[in-house]
């Protein structure tokens, strides 16, 4: 009983190390959506710029899309946008923003400096919709099915590396789905 | 001067939590304004994830405490409002977290430590109290060094 007993701190120790050792190496700081498998929420926003139409989840529906949210503020932004640029010049994957928060002059600007990789952008001005996606920061990348579907959500800049090893193999999967 | 720095600290403590909200987001009504105080002061501000969207300067705090204000002046119940950020953040948002199936742990942990130490001071005074309670008397040889040295005293 008594060697037991003093066997105790080390394995309490040995607990706490190995809990520490999981704890320590997982990232939680990423909010993982709770969106996953669940359509677009609904949104009806302008286009930016805009030309009369409407950006709607239906915008989205019929091929597999990355919805990107970003804006000029944001510094990661101008990180993943050769990225973008790449994969829109050989029509990889079809782009569309969320540009969030924005103002329109700031965007433009920023848009005719870095060039546009969007098929379309919704202008999410009032951020309302950025919040029913659950977004806690920009940049982040859905990766949206032919249903309409968020199947997938990448928080941070998109680099070729998050590109070849887990967006394109999953854009390819969703694409060969019914 | 440390009744003024303890007035200072004070008036610090209780000035802090009133940094982030800003005039032109409090609710007119001064009851509605208190549920929402409250409401916030529990829901994770997501950008700095260890400040409540009450105390946070991000910008996406305010849009949401601007929200939860709009949805309690719209006649949500504090309930419809938490199920509301629990559906687009999921239940991390909320910086007390339910009791329930895989909180469970959280929640009993504290306690099931504490007992583990009131175990461990049982078993500790008992085994105290296991031992003798006077001392064993000197061997002959200990009492022969004790009356070498009180000789030897001056």
């Amino acid at each position: 009983m008594s060697r037991w007993l003093s066997l105790a701190p080390l394995l309490v120790l040995l607990a706490l190390a190995a809990y520490f050792a999981i704890g320590l190496t997982t990232d939680t700081r990423t909010i993982k959506t709770v969106l996953i498998d669940k359509p677009l929420p609904a949104f009806d926003l302008a286009a930016f710029p805009d030309d009369g139409k409407r950006v709607t989840p239906g915008s989205l529906t019929g091929r597999v899309t990355l919805f990107n949210i970003f804006a000029s503020w944001c510094i990661t932004c101008r990180v993943e946008h050769p990225v973008f640029l790449k994969l829109a010049k050989e029509k990889r994957v079809e782009i569309i923003g969320l540009a969030w928060k924005d103002k329109p002059d700031e965007l433009r600007a920023w848009l005719e400096e870095l060039g546009n990789p969007y098929a379309t952008i919704a202008d999410d001005r009032i951020g309302r919709t950025a919040i029913d996606l659950g977004v806690t920061g920009a940049p982040e990348t859905y990766v949206i099915d032919k249903k309409g579907r968020i199947r997938f959500k990448h928080v941070g800049a998109v680099d070729d590396y998050t590109w070849t090893n887990t967006l394109e193999p999953l854009v390819k999967q969703l694409e060969a789905e019914q | 001067m440390i009744r003024l720095l303890s007035l200072a600290l004070l008036v610090l403590a209780f000035s802090w939590a009133a940094l982030a909200v800003e005039p032109d987001e409090i609710l007119a009504d001064p009851a509605l304004e208190a549920r929402a105080r409250a409401l916030t002061q529990d829901l994770r501000c997501v950008v700095c994830q260890n400040q409540s969207v009450d105390d946070s300067d991000a910008p996406l705090a305010r849009d949401i405490r601007v929200l939860v204000r709009e949805r309690i002046k719209a006649g949500d119940t504090d309930d419809q409002v938490r199920a509301f950020m629990i559906e687009r953040y999921g239940k991390f948002v909320l910086l007390s977290p339910p009791v329930e199936g895989d909180t469970l742990v959280l929640w009993l942990a504290p306690f099931a430590v504490v007992g583990l130490g009131v175990l461990g001071a049982w078993a500790y005074i008992r085994s105290l109290a296991r031992q003798p309670a006077t001392a064993a008397p000197l061997s002959a040889m200990e009492e022969d060094a004790v009356r070498r040295k009180l000789d030897d005293a001056p």
